[in-house]
């Protein structure tokens, strides 16, 4: 089931992606690109959020072994990498409308929110899953192994990472080559 | 009889059973697949009166030239509206009723696998289309056709906020499509009765399978684009303004690599109707059951690589429409498979011209129509002379309409005694058929004359040309034959459930596991489920001597 869900919305970002692919070749995209965008700081956001995928993975493989304790950990640091990805986010966001790039500013502001929001979206839904699955750990629903529940998340998380690459190489790393 | 144990648990579910009377509630709570896959059919039902009284409005204004009996307003809410109605709410619920009944059944399970997600994609469906009509109440309908081009969907050119609930209403509804082919897909591939592998799957089921993949990577685009609608006439965003930067074509590029894969998803689930109609009552297997499984994957993987064929006029140069031509011929040649599948499947048969049947041989000739008229469409010039003239309103009607509603008919005649437990009268049954074949006939072959003549589709009013006039009345007059049979079949379908005879549970001598139960089903649809051993395991049953798993062991 989760697999057919990512699989669908492997199409919805695809079609997101496409979109924005087509309009970088419109005149202007590029220099507002260049200018509006730091590959540095995002980068580094970034970083943590691939990063929270290892520590979901690690949480995953201590639910196998029926370590709930490092489980339990393991979640927590996911939260909270996924929590700063959403701050840098924010933090982005906030300065490129200080400097008057909106979506309705110009097409490449339209094509860079939609895309980038839209994933901010899904890695906020995942938060908010990946934060019940933790509730439920510390109330002791995974002590034992053998339910599905969180490689299915995973499956889920490493997606919206998945995706986080593909978006991170064409909107911030592409421009420069 | 030997029969296989369901794990499923012993004790009935107290005071649930079907029939017990809790009246409404009963209803809306409803996890049940048969009560709702019931939901989405009378969902479709109420929809397709909408759609139609739509229509007729529409018909009526262009009965005569240079007619004022709507104003132009109206008139472009009310096409836009019937369109998107049509395949969005009448279309698509009908196919998912269908498949929400008769999947489980059909492969020997108990329910859906997600029987909760199943009443939430129902009525994701449901609030997606109020909300749509809500739009009525709200300042104006969708009033840019039902594909919705861009710049004509933008606030500059469509300021009511109808486009607004197009998209909204589209979205709510394309969720509940995609949770539910999830549904199936995990349904069909975990919860089939042990003993059948896929290779001995109805061919109904097959089709549902092959549909629920080509709904789950298409539905993204259009929601995609939906989205992209939204910012921009919400949020001033700029993807479909040539002002700001963007490109009225994207829309068009989004909305037809969904809008093409659509009208498979409207035709496959049909194909497989017709795979179980044509063996029941031509008392004869399925010519080359595997043929008609691998043409249905041939057309849904092609299914995604023809949309350009609805842009030929966009200008997009002589390379790509050629490719687009090419792929769009060659995806005329398994649906053409599957055509002569089921000619050789009535050759030699003992043939019963049930209504159900009567149906299934009309879809042959119109659609064969049809699908003529759309390789017409793959020859550029030709489309480049006739695309948005009535002749594409004759084609699409052809291929929709004794298509999948001919498809959706013959289904409907066939398993209304499985879902109903009683029996349609089959001379009224009959009236209506032929009334709403030669209503059908009489309202679009004439189309295809006006297109030729140059009549553009979507004009408010036409000056009094020689022949227009009098083709277009007899279009009229033919769209009110269709409305007086579509009554006479709700009329037939009250009549019957209040007073028809009692369906016994095998009335056609079917060969597939939904006839082994009661008709209708009980709650839980099986206690047992009898062996699989081929695709007709009933008939091996009925017939043991004469068992398919003995003649022919692979």
């Amino acid at each position: 089931m989760i697999k057919l869900i990512v699989g669908t919305e492997a199409m919805f970002f695809l079609a997101l992606i496409m979109a924005f692919v087509y309009f970088s070749f419109s005149p202007d995209f590029r220099s507002h690109q260049l200018l509006s965008l730091d590959m540095k700081s995002t980068g580094i956001f970034s970083i943590l959020l691939f990063s929270s995928s290892f520590t979901f993975w690690r949480a995953e493989i201590n639910y196998q072994k029926g370590k709930i304790k490092q489980l339990r950990l393991w979640l927590l640091f996911t939260i909270l990498l996924g929590g700063i990805f959403l701050f840098g986010q924010g933090r982005e966001y906030l300065s490129l409308l200080n400097n008057h790039v909106s979506i309705s500013s110009s097409i490449f502001g339209t094509s860079f929110f939609t895309l980038t929001g839209f994933h901010g979206l899904h890695v906020f839904a995942g938060l908010i899953v990946i934060s019940i699955v933790t509730c439920l750990a510390f109330l002791g629903d995974y002590n034992k192994p053998g339910s599905s529940v969180i490689s299915a998340v995973g499956i889920y998380w490493h997606f919206v990472d998945v995706v986080w690459l593909f978006v991170f190489i064409i909107v911030y790393v592409v421009p420069y080559f | 009889m030997k029969a296989i144990n369901l794990p499923e648990p012993e004790k009935p579910i107290p005071n649930l059973s079907v029939s017990n009377n809790q009246g409404l509630l009963q209803w809306i709570s409803s996890v049940d697949h048969k009560q709702i896959g019931i939901m989405y059919l009378w969902l479709s039902v109420i929809f397709l009166v909408a759609a139609g009284c739509e229509i007729l409005l529409v018909r009526l204004q262009l009965a005569v030239p240079n007619n004022h009996f709507l104003n132009p307003e109206v008139y472009n809410q009310l096409f836009t509206m019937h369109g998107t109605t049509m395949i969005f709410f009448v279309a698509m619920p009908a196919i998912f009723g269908f498949n929400t009944y008769l999947v489980p059944l059909m492969i020997g399970a108990n329910d859906m696998a997600y029987p909760r997600l199943n009443a939430f994609s129902f009525w994701m469906t449901f609030f997606g289309g109020l909300l749509l009509y809500f739009s009525f109440l709200a300042g104006g309908a969708p009033d840019a056709g039902w594909f919705n081009y861009a710049p004509l969907n933008l606030y500059n050119y469509s300021s009511s906020p109808g486009v607004d609930y197009y998209c909204s209403g589209l979205l709510i509804a394309g969720i509940g499509t995609v949770t539910a082919s999830a549904n199936f897909v995990v349904t069909i591939l975990k919860y089939r009765v042990k003993s059948m592998s896929l290779k001995q799957m109805p061919l109904f089921v097959w089709m549902i399978l092959i549909n629920s993949f080509l709904i789950l990577a298409a539905f993204p685009s259009l929601n995609a684009a939906l989205v992209m609608l939204l910012l921009d006439r919400q949020l001033h965003a700029h993807f479909f303004s040539a002002q700001g930067g963007g490109s009225a074509i994207l829309w068009q590029h989004l909305f037809w690599l969904f809008g093409h894969p659509e009208v498979y998803i409207v035709i496959l689930p049909v194909f497989g109707i017709f795979s179980e109609v044509f063996p029941v009552y031509s008392r004869k297997p399925i010519f080359g059951y595997t043929f008609i499984i691998g043409s249905g994957m041939a057309i849904a993987l092609l299914a995604f690589g023809v949309w350009v064929h609805h842009m030929f006029a966009t200008g997009l140069g002589n390379t790509v429409n050629s490719f687009f031509a090419a792929s769009s011929m060659l995806i005329g040649i398994p649906t053409g498979v599957k055509i002569f599948n089921w000619l050789a499947t009535m050759y030699g048969g003992a043939i019963r011209f049930k209504v159900s049947m009567m149906f299934a041989i009309a879809f042959l000739i119109e659609f064969t129509i049809g699908g003529l008229t759309g390789i017409s469409f793959t020859l550029v010039p030709i489309d480049w002379q006739l695309t948005d003239t009535y002749y594409v309103v004759a084609h699409l009607h052809f291929v929709f309409i004794g298509g999948t509603l001919f498809g959706l008919f013959s289904g409907l005649f066939y398993w209304f005694p499985k879902i109903s437990g009683r029996m349609l009268n089959e001379k009224l049954s009959k009236w209506f058929f032929w009334l709403f074949v030669l209503g059908f006939n009489t309202t679009f072959l004439v189309q295809h004359a006006l297109g030729a003549m140059g009549m553009a589709r979507r004009v408010y009013t036409y000056p009094d040309l020689p022949g227009w006039g009098i083709l277009n009345l007899i279009s009229t007059i033919g769209g009110f034959m269709m409305a007086i049979a579509t009554g006479l079949l709700v009329f037939i379908i009250i009549n019957a459930l209040r007073a028809g005879k009692k369906a016994t549970r095998d009335p056609w001598d079917a060969n597939t596991l939904e006839w082994t139960t009661s008709s209708p089903p009980e709650l839980k649809n099986f206690d047992r489920v009898i062996p699989v051993k081929s695709t007709r395991p009933f008939r091996d049953m009925k017939r043991p001597d004469d068992a398919d798993w003995k003649k022919n062991r692979q």
